[in-house]
């Protein structure tokens, strides 16, 4: 049993708990390489076919090659899309720096997906390693009424025993990858041949790292055109996954309040 | 000096990662857990670009000196407070292999992060000021790692720089830390002088501690072996579901210990019943027909049957030679976490592998305050404080005591659905009845039988009406209420639905709680109809086994009603939207939809809701209540019954 395998075991029981343990629950799908490594694992997990909706919070703003994904993938992958478009800009907390603004509408919709569907039970695809308020999750996490995180009031959880009865009218957030990394994620779809948006490897000279909306997402200089080729660059790399995303780096804590807040 | 390695893809490649090793930090608070995952960060070279700069100009901003501890504290809540919160996970690497280090808060009132930490380590360090030496949290996270199964341990003995690099002071801390951790049975692989603010011992020897013959602080870690997959216990694979996805009743759950291999006899407990494995299920399926053979510990499977057992979630599959206990009655020792004191008589859900079951606590043994290690009194364990207790299970959950096998002896304690505690399976008792019978001695009613038939008109029955949900059972089942009442009966309607907002609220869906929810319903209906009343029951009541078993209960006059509306009506119809919330996935287990319904074969009459009139269709029931003689027919009197 290797590295990938151990990995893949850990996450396919997570993501039978959140089904047997929550009543309504749904995976979100960002498009981006984490989410699709999830949905390979949901599928291993149910024997080919997700046994709930996928629910892709529409900012209308992503790049035009994820949607050519999405749309291909949602039929090739049998999934039951649900997707929930974002209120506009104006309606969000002017006092957030600009970036984490437009950001705060992926929350908003978020909310208006769990009010329309109900669902208890939200699966994202974040991970520890990518920034430093995820290190701090629990598998799953309980939400309050407004989706908001309190890390301060975190339950335990150990021994891959989890809490799973959210408050009445809050959710869980269940997180089946959070102990990957980004070099496990790419050696992930590399061995199991997860399609990949072309985004992700180098043109001229740049590629992205991280994937979200194309005005707040910014390429690295890279020359990596293969998944091997990422790998060997995430190797030597000590620059952040997510330096491309406007919206962390504003000021020091504009990422925790996105969080705190309902952010994933 | 760590430093990366040039070429990890060659090994990746090859399908063999390095080695990962998850380490906690645990200590005393301000003993410098933070600064020394700080140093060791900076040490391995694992620090991103500039975020040291960063750091030193945020707290020059600040206005205060630069501390290493300052790497960690990435929330703002945690500058403010200046302690560490919640569990934090740093990633490095050593010459060896990956490090996950676990950065667990040392204050008192964050132990729950602390174990939530802990309970994912291989190994500890445990870190203890020189100046200060061993203080209540020190113990108490020893104490925990014992309880949490955490067996090697190296100890850090840090600010040497405060001593002045003295050896007699550290070797007196050394005996101290020593002896704690040998009444709990742990060694510390070892114990090293270290400054972290200075940097002496961390990754490098000292010639300030040129008397400390031991390792440096990244050694010990590379000396430490990851966990492994227990494969060589017998098998234990609790279930987590089982899904019927299609003509697959596929049993879906993690290899906790042990082997499973296609053709293995094993057994399902608390059952007991047994069987052989027919196959090992994957997705996608195998290029060769075949699919896998075996599977080991760690693993998570789907595996079908040779014979079409009863199973469900928190089973346990296991070896049938070497089978997990049906346990009625077990002793634990647990560590408390929850607000409120544990206290004899207190309901808890007690969860172990994937079964959830209420339990009592019966006894307290002992109660430990492990930060003093000295008793407390016996009469209730209070937050963050350990103890041995008795718990007396409300049903038989399989299990082991936890030195038979660590994955099923161990136990997690909830209260008010949150985790508040856990903790080691000590001894097991197997399954008794929770009351002996012999005590029971049953009141019969005052009233007879005959006098009630004499007011009512009727004798007393079960009219049991079953059907998929949406096929009208409880409109047929209130509209005979009304019926019967109108001409003097004295009928009662039992609906399902209903019963579970109170009598059968603490039952699920599961086929076990399907089952009592049945059984109970049952019950009620039999006392009803031994006691003159039309018990009416309207429940989906889905398996044929559960309603041959109502039916035994439910004594001669139980009459199986079939409301045979077809599925596509039913559906149709969805009075409650279930159905339409089925479909999406939104509710499992649903009976029409991911959920079988086994029509009755020769149901007492079957009644076509769908194409008759509510009236009609309560004629036709009327009708089938007169011929079997339940109500009197037009001018005709019912006779006694003898005995019910």
């Amino acid at each position: 049993m290797d590295r990938l395998d151990e990995l893949e075991a850990q996450s396919v029981f997570i993501l039978r708990e959140a089904f047997a343990r929550l009543r309504h629950v749904a995976m979100l799908w960002s498009l981006g390489k984490d989410y699709n490594v999830m949905i390979r694992l949901a599928r291993k997990a149910f024997f080919g076919r997700l046994p709930f909706p996928v629910l892709h919070i529409d900012t209308g703003k992503k790049f035009p090659e994820m949607y050519a994904f999405r749309d291909r993938y949602r039929t090739e992958w049998q999934l039951d899309l649900i997707v929930e478009p974002c209120p506009p800009i104006e309606a969000m907390d002017p006092t957030l720096p600009p970036a984490a603004r437009s950001a705060a509408r992926k929350t908003e919709g978020l909310k208006l997906a769990l009010d329309r569907h109900g669902f208890d039970g939200l699966i994202a695809g974040i991970r520890r390693d990518e920034e430093p308020t995820r290190a701090k999750e629990r598998v799953f996490s309980p939400r309050g009424l407004e989706g908001s995180w309190d890390v301060r009031e975190q339950p335990p959880e150990f021994w891959d025993h989890f809490n799973a009865a959210p408050p009445p009218g809050a959710h869980m957030r269940v997180h089946p990858i959070l102990h990957w990394t980004e070099s496990d994620v790419w050696a992930y779809t590399r061995r199991e041949n997860i399609p990949v948006i072309g985004l992700y490897l180098a043109r001229d000279g740049r590629r992205y790292r991280s994937l979200g909306d194309s005005d707040i997402t910014f390429p690295i200089a890279s020359q990596a055109t293969t998944i091997d080729d990422i790998l060997v660059e995430l190797d030597a790399t000590t620059v952040p996954e997510r330096s491309g995303r406007a919206m962390d780096h504003e000021s020091e804590d504009a990422f925790e309040r996105l969080r705190a807040s309902g952010y994933l | 000096m760590n430093m990366l390695i040039a070429d990890p893809l060659a090994e990746t490649q090859a399908g063999k990662a390095r080695a990962l090793m998850r380490i906690v930090i645990v200590g005393h608070v301000d003993h410098g857990k933070s600064t020394l995952i700080g140093r060791l960060l900076h040490e391995t070279g694992s620090l991103p670009d500039g975020k040291l700069e960063a750091l030193r100009s945020s707290s020059a901003r600040r206005g205060m000196p630069f501390e290493w501890s300052f790497l960690l504290d990435a929330l703002q809540t945690e500058r403010d407070h200046g302690i560490t919160i919640d569990t934090s996970q740093i990633r490095f690497r050593t010459m060896a292999r990956d490090v996950v280090l676990i950065d667990a808060p040392g204050h008192t009132e964050f132990l729950r992060n602390m174990i939530t930490g802990a309970a994912q380590a291989d190994a500890a360090l445990l870190i203890i000021d020189a100046v200060e030496g061993v203080r209540d949290q020190t113990r108490r996270h020893g104490y925990l790692l014992h309880l949490l199964g955490v067996r090697q341990i190296a100890v850090v003995i840090n600010k040497m720089d405060r001593v002045g690099y003295d050896k007699a002071r550290f070797r007196s801390v050394e005996a101290d830390i020593s002896t704690e951790l040998s009444n709990l049975g742990l060694t510390a692989q070892a114990v090293i002088p270290i400054s972290a603010r200075e940097g002496d011992g961390v990754a490098r020897r000292s010639s300030r501690t040129a008397w400390h013959h031991g390792p440096t602080v990244l050694e010990a870690l590379d000396s430490f072996t990851p966990a492994q997959p227990m494969r060589e216990l017998s098998l234990r694979m609790p279930v987590q579901a089982v899904y019927k996805f299609d003509d697959r009743r596929i049993i879906a759950g993690r290899i906790e210990t042990g082997r499973i291999a296609v053709g293995d006899a094993i057994v399902v407990m608390p059952s007991g019943t047994t069987t052989r494995v027919r196959s090992i299920e994957t997705w996608p399926a195998p290029i060769d027909a075949a699919g896998p053979q075996t599977a080991s510990a760690g693993h998570s499977v789907g595996i079908t049957l040779d014979d079409e057992i009863f199973v469900d979630r928190g089973d346990i599959v296991a070896t049938a030679a070497m089978r997990p206990k049906a346990v009625r009655r077990l002793r634990a020792r647990v560590f408390w976490l929850g607000e409120t004191p544990l206290s004899v008589g207190a309901s808890l859900d007690v969860r172990i592998g994937t079964a959830g079951v209420r339990a009592i606590l019966v006894r307290i043994e002992h109660a430990i305050d492990p930060g003093r290690l000295s008793p407390v009194g016996a009469a209730e364990i209070a937050r963050n404080h350990v103890g041995e207790i008795e718990l007396a299970l409300t049903r038989p959950v399989a299990a082991d005591p936890h030195s038979v096998n660590p994955r099923t002896g161990r136990i997690v304690l909830e209260a008010d659905g949150r985790i508040a505690g856990g903790g080691l399976v000590l001894s097991v008792d197997v399954a008794e009845e929770a009351a002996p019978r012999r005590s029971i001695v049953p009141v019969k009613s005052a009233v007879p039988a005959a006098e009630r038939t004499r007011r009512f008109g009727h004798h007393g029955a079960v009219v049991w009406l079953t059907g998929l949900p949406g096929s009208g059972k409880s409109t047929l089942g209130r509209a005979l209420e009304e019926r019967l009442f109108s001409r003097g009966g004295m009928p009662m309607l039992l609906d399902g639905d209903t019963l579970r907002g109170g009598l059968n609220a603490d039952l699920g869906f599961s086929a076990a709680d399907r089952a009592e929810n049945i059984r109970r319903i049952a019950e009620v209906a039999a006392h009803l109809a031994r006691n003159g009343v039309i018990a009416i029951v309207a429940a989906v009541s889905p398996s044929a086994c559960d309603r041959a078993a109502a039916r035994a209960i439910g004594g001669s006059r139980f009459y199986e009603v079939f409301a045979a509306a077809p599925p596509d009506i039913c559906e149709q119809r969805d009075p409650k939207g279930h159905y339409r919330r089925a479909r999406s996935g939104a509710m499992s287990g649903f009976t029409g939809v991911s959920a079988p319904y086994e029509a009755p074969v020769a149901p007492d009459l079957a009644i076509a809701t769908h194409l008759l009139e509510i009236t009609a269709a309560v004629d036709q029931l009327e009708r089938f209540l007169e011929e079997v003689e339940v109500l009197a027919g037009a001018d005709q009197r019912l006779s006694p019954d003898v005995s019910i």
